[in-house]
């Protein structure tokens, strides 16, 4: 094995500004790739010195990635172990990379959204605003202060613990324990990428299907509810208690699409996509149509 | 009122950082809070664009980015509706017209995020070339090509309001025909999967096909969270990595056992 490379502090603190950039060259076809390899760049400098090794760990990490920004920092962590590995001579596959940051980017960006878009920005937000509604200063700037405390401690810490952690992965080397990880990683990967593709690939088709009168009794009748507030609980009991809320009942495509499964017009799309980039079509193509395609089909009336 | 030259050259500085903030989402310089504020700081109206950074923060509290779906740009959504302001010398009373452009601005905003992201399509082929041949120095510059776009997808539109005035934007947004930003938000959602499907092309091989199909079909049930998938993933991954050892170190010869479905394909 190679002499052992290691990455200092100083080399960690320059990853971790670097990483404010993530999203800048942010794209609809490999997403935050271009960023991932900007803030790596102080590590590829560093772990690597040929230019051939240099381009394989550049063109390495131009591959697919995404996340919350935040949360990519003990993404990078990780990854920054591996390559210290890797850069030692340890056994560190393309695969393997990969299959961490693929593996990792969707749960945490389960954790990242809510705890930050969902939760903590409302609420300092709308502390904020309020100050500044009443014509103070101070709204902004406590905003602009306790934001970025939180985010720059966030970014740093959760780096670190990655690294640490991922170094202790790669000690054990002799036990397989990394192999059985490139293994985990491409099954947790391909397990998220399939949630992923139900998830956030968005696809819904508004052709009516049927348009069914209700028999009385099967719909709320709101002509006859009492006024006020006790119609309004009315209401809702009678809609717990399962009844329509118009007298028509109407079915969109969609609704018998998701009959079948959800999320099987994303599926099929996704696999055309797929065999399309088989068969060497341009992924610039595929997405401008993606585009078109939306337009037309809305104009339509199909989507 | 009226600018002048030192107040021109911040207030685009100001709408340049509030795009780069768009796409970055790290200083919040876009967020109307702090947008509005600076406008305000540096055309002196302090007070109208503190009251419009409240009244607009409180709008946008739930825009965000979230996995790849895009939001309505708080940015240009906040520097136009700030300079308008400032233009129009109403003061305090010009906050609620200010307030009634942002959306239409927010969703213009959107458009012009979108194209800037599908031009960062085209910057990252060009770093791909880059990388190929080991040169960090020109993807370093290449990223900060597609960082600046951004800056100046709002420093663009925040020079031409001042140079036409409030009144030509106004007539220019209510133009927008509402079926091409519907059709562009729903073309949005579909272009997500080519990134998917990327990725897949590169992961994919028999073993790990049926945990992609898993986690398809749990990913309907709508009450597991992304953190409850990401668990069950790791757990499947741990379950058969044992069996697979398992099978390794007490199978001896029968080998043909393990994996009879796969030997079937493989025969197939």
């Amino acid at each position: 094995m190679a002499e052992q490379v290691r990455l200092s502090k100083k080399d960690r603190i320059s990853i971790w500004w670097r990483t404010t950039f993530l999203q800048g060259s942010w794209n609809y076809e490999r997403m935050q790739n271009g960023g991932w390899v900007y803030a790596l760049i102080p590590a590829i400098k560093k772990l690597y010195k040929t230019k051939e090794e240099r381009a394989a760990a550049l063109q390495r990490h131009l591959e697919f990635f995404n996340t919350h920004p935040y949360v990519a920092s003990p993404i990078i962590g990780v990854t920054l172990a591996l390559e210290e590995e890797r850069a030692s001579g340890a056994p560190v596959d393309d695969a393997a990379i990969q299959g961490v940051k693929v593996g990792m980017m969707g749960p945490l960006a389960g954790v990242g959204d809510p705890v930050f878009w969902f939760t903590a920005k409302p609420i300092l937000a709308a502390l904020a605003a309020s100050l500044a509604l009443g014509g103070n200063i101070v709204g902004p700037i406590l905003y602009f202060v306790v934001w970025n405390i939180v985010r720059m401690a966030t970014m740093w810490y959760t780096q670190e613990f990655g690294y640490r952690t991922g170094n202790k992965i790669t000690e054990d080397l002799s036990g397989g324990l990394l192999q059985d990880i490139t293994k985990g990683a491409s099954i947790l990967g391909m397990f998220i990428l399939g949630a992923l593709v139900n998830r956030w690939v968005s696809m819904t088709f508004t052709p009516t299907v049927s348009s069914v009168k209700l028999s009385e009794g099967a719909y709320i009748d709101w002509e006859n509810l009492p006024a006020g507030p006790e119609g309004i609980k009315q209401a809702f009991e009678q809609y717990e208690a399962g009844l329509a809320i118009s007298e028509t009942q109407v079915t969109t495509l969609q609704d018998n699409l998701d009959m079948l499964i959800p999320g099987l017009a994303p599926l099929l799309l996704t696999l055309f996509c797929m065999w399309l980039l088989k068969k060497n079509v341009s992924p610039i193509i595929i997405i401008f149509g993606l585009f078109i395609a939306g337009v037309v089909f809305h104009v339509l009336g199909i989507m | 009122m009226d600018l002048n030259i030192i107040q021109i050259i911040l207030i685009l500085i100001v709408a340049f950082l509030a795009g780069i903030e768009g796409i970055l989402d790290q200083w919040h310089f876009h967020q109307p809070i702090i947008a509005c504020t600076l406008i305000g700081l540096v055309t002196g109206e302090l007070i109208p664009c503190l009251i419009l950074a409240g009244t607009l923060q409180l709008i946008a509290l739930g825009w965000s980015n979230i996995g790849a779906a895009v939001a309505p740009d708080a940015a240009l959504a906040s520097i136009a509706s700030a300079i308008i302001l400032v233009l129009s010398g109403q003061g305090e009373a010009g906050v609620s017209s200010a307030i009634a452009l942002a959306v239409p601005l927010a969703v213009a905003g959107l458009l012009l995020t979108i194209l800037v992201r599908t031009i960062a399509t085209g910057i990252v082929h060009i770093m791909d070339r880059y990388a190929a041949q080991g040169n960090i120095r020109a993807i370093e510059i290449w990223q900060w090509v597609a960082i600046c776009l951004q800056g100046l997808r709002i420093a663009i539109p925040a020079g031409l309001i001042i140079a036409v005035g409030a009144g030509p934007v106004r007539t220019l947004l209510e133009a927008m025909p509402q079926w091409l930003t519907d059709g562009l938000a729903i073309g949005g959602g579909m272009v997500v999967a080519v990134g998917y499907a990327m990725v897949i092309n590169m992961m994919a091989s028999k073993e790990v096909w049926p945990f992609f199909v898993i986690g398809f079909v749990l990913a309907t049930v709508s009450e597991i969270t992304l953190v409850g998938l990401g668990l069950i993933g790791i757990s499947l991954a741990l379950v058969y990595l044992a069996l697979s050892k398992q099978g390794g170190s007490g199978g001896g010869g029968n080998a043909n056992i393990g994996d009879p479905v796969g030997d079937l394909i493989d025969n197939y």
